[in-house]
């Protein structure tokens, strides 16, 4: 026996995981209750048992089905992947510091050159310094005039230990 | 009830002159955010959400009616000219539009959409105004057991609609009803799959949910396929006026799918989408006149005919919310989002506690699509600029407003790396196949039908025949089967496929 589809066997193995998680964790850690009288782990038990019978029969069928393009997974694009969430995150931890590690908080206008930079990187083709420090001009400008003047949003502009807060 | 003086209501509300730029404001963010390829309504309003939060509720709202209306239009802008359907609903768009655009006849389609839209837009929310006082005085006879077989059935139909596989679907329901339960349970006060983690005592934040799993996973997406796929069509577009011959063509396709638009959109599930294969089947059906260019090569009919079946569908799809507060689709399950955030409870009593913000949101409806017309019919060709912008410089810029967004909600770095995991949840979803918009829904539903579900047993001594025994329950569950046997059925699962085959 062989898999038909490499999608759907994944994916039934990820169901059939995070639902024996969910149903495990409140059989062990919450009360169940009975129908009448539902306590917190009841419907997430039900929920969690029902994924994993849902996953159960997705892995079934993709070994049985036969799928026109063998359900190909495909390659991972590994490096928008990792640049747009890393993108993120460094924004993140720009704009409000992290505390836990040290880390000032040093606003939005470095944090937003910094998550151009890394986005930018995401498309081989894309990165040249010269578009990097237009663009993240040009967005810095329209964040501050947009979400600090016009919307008034509670964000930190500058590094913590410029401005002194 | 009396419409007149309700809608009076409504305009004194929506008309304030700080209102209308409200809505025109979201008007023209959500076209010229959801003219951007591959950004459909829900990712254009999850992004855009956090502007609206330093409003007033009516302003909010009526900025997101606006930024709704604006994102659908501007996905139906980029099905025409550049063969990119922004969202499901105008997939079928594409089909005769960017034929008529390939003709040099995008400024009729475009125009042709605009009106259809209009006018559908026009009839939805008389409809609406008219209907949603009896329905939300019946949906006070709605118990426990009732609202559960709803919110079954409106499940049902977010899984009837996804495409792909159908089990795949029900898991992914299955999976954002779990994890909408993280967080302090409201019964036992209990914290439920934390993991230790302070910030998810209140659950996870449906914003980091939304732009994680649409907005992230679908630039990842984008920037995986090779640069040729985003290719636009630069071709001229010439004349923006249909021609008299063109509306007479047009009118009727324009009535048949707003009248199939209206009834198809209070369908939970249903809605826009539905609508608007419908509508493009139907008008197939329909003989061709002598001269008429068929349906698939350009035909004028084809475009009208579904955009205004899914106009009137959207606007139809509000009643379920306003009136029951149950979400039919995942837009209007972050217009819950919305409500919620501004401390409104969706539900029959919106409409007593708060008459001037429903009257003034239907209004400010009607306001939003003549906006569209307004707005979009002299700046078509400024649309057709913004496609040129390479897309280097959009997705940091999309990056960088989705960041923003969900930093400002609690304002708090932790929501960041709660989108990071969305985001890379959403590019695995979309790796295996797994449509990421029934797990929204499920999120939404998730602690809603917990609560319901507990009543309702709690009310029969924990018999679950109740579901079945009270009428109007049974037969909520009986649409619900029905709903599904059609899916299953060899014939409609053929059509379903071909269907989707743009996506």
């Amino acid at each position: 026996m062989s898999i038909k589809s490499q999608k759907d066997f994944v994916s039934g193995l990820m169901f059939t995981a995070v639902g024996a998680g969910f149903a495990w964790n409140s059989a062990l850690s919450y009360d169940i209750g009975t129908a009448s009288q539902m306590g917190p782990g009841y419907f997430p038990l039900v929920l969690g048992l029902v994924l994993v019978l849902l996953g159960g029969f997705i892995m079934f069928f993709s070994l049985v089905v036969e799928t026109p393009d063998g359900g190909v997974i495909g390659d991972i694009a590994w490096r928008p992947l990792i640049c747009i969430l890393g993108a993120n995150l460094l924004f993140g931890a720009l704009l409000g510091g992290m505390p836990s590690i040290g880390l000032p908080s040093f606003g939005l206008v470095v944090a937003i050159f910094a998550l151009t930079g890394v986005a930018l990187m995401a498309d081989a083709t894309s990165f040249n310094l010269r578009r990097m420090l237009v663009l993240s001009s040009i967005l810095a400008g329209g964040s501050y005039l947009v979400f600090i003047s016009l919307l008034n949003l509670q964000l930190p502009v500058w590094p913590a230990f410029i401005s002194g807060f | 009830m009396d419409l007149l003086a309700n809608l009076a209501t409504g305009f004194a509300v929506a008309g304030t002159p700080i209102n209308l730029i409200y809505a025109f404001v979201g008007c023209l963010l959500g076209t010229l955010i959801g003219v951007l390829p591959g950004i459909g309504p829900v990712a254009t309003i999850a992004m855009l959400l956090p502007a609206t939060y330093a409003l007033p509720p009516e302003s909010a709202l009526i900025m997101l009616a606006g930024i709704y209306y604006g994102a659908q239009y501007g996905g139906s802008t980029t099905a025409i000219l550049v063969n990119l359907p922004g969202e499901s609903s105008s997939v079928v768009t594409t089909l005769d539009g960017y034929q008529m655009a390939r003709q040099g006849r995008a400024g009729p389609a475009l125009a042709a959409a605009g009106f259809g839209s209009f006018f559908a837009g026009c009839v939805g929310t008389l409809l609406l105004a008219g209907f949603a006082g009896p329905l939300s005085e019946m949906a006070f006879a709605f118990g426990p057991a009732e609202y559960c077989a709803l919110m079954v059935v409106g499940l049902i139909g977010a899984v009837v609609l996804a495409s792909g596989s159908l089990l795949k679907a029900i898991a992914m329901i299955i999976l954002g009803l779990l994890l909408g339960l993280v967080g302090t349970d409201v019964n036992s006060g209990m914290t439920r799959f934390n993991m230790d983690i302070p910030e998810l005592t209140d659950g996870i934040g449906f914003v980091a949910v939304a732009m994680g799993l649409f907005g992230y996973a679908e630039i990842i997406n984008n920037l995986a396929k090779n640069a040729t796929d985003r290719e636009v069509f630069t071709a001229k577009v010439q004349g923006l006026m249909p021609t008299p011959e063109d509306f007479r063509q047009m009118m009727p396709a324009v009535l048949r799918g707003t009248a199939l638009g209206s009834v198809l959109g209070v369908l939970p599930g249903g809605g826009a989408v539905l609508a608007s294969f419908a509508a493009y089947t139907l008008e197939k059906k329909i003989k061709l006149k002598a001269g008429e260019v068929p349906l698939g090569q350009g035909n004028i009919r084809g475009v009208a005919a579904p955009e205004s079946a899914n106009n009137a569908g959207a606007q139809t799809s509000f009643i379920p919310l306003l009136t029951l507060g149950i979400p039919p689709n995942a837009v209007m399950a972050l217009m819950v989002g919305a409500m919620t955030i501004h401390n409104i409870q969706p539900g029959p009593q919106v409409m007593t506690v708060n008459p001037e913000l429903f009257w003034g949101l239907i209004v400010s409806m009607w306001i939003g699509n003549l906006m569209l017309i307004i707005l979009n019919l002299p700046l078509i060709s400024l649309w057709i600029k913004l496609l040129t912008v390479p897309y280097h410089y959009m997705f940091p810029a999309i990056v960088l407003f989705c960041a923003i967004g969900v930093y400002t909600t609690n304002n708090a770095t932790f929501d960041i790396g709660l989108v990071a995991a969305f985001g890379l949840a959403g590019y695995i979803f979309t790796k295996l196949g797994c449509e990421p918009a029934p797990l929204l829904l499920g999120f939404i539903l998730g602690p809603m039908m917990e609560e319901y579900l507990k009543r309702a047993l709690k009310l029969a001594r924990g018999d679950w025949s109740v579901f079945v025994t009270r009428p109007l329950s049974a037969a909520l569950l009986a649409i619900g089967v029905l709903l599904l046997v059609m899916v299953l059925l060899p014939a409609i699962k053929s059509k379903r496929k071909e269907a989707f085959v743009e996506d």
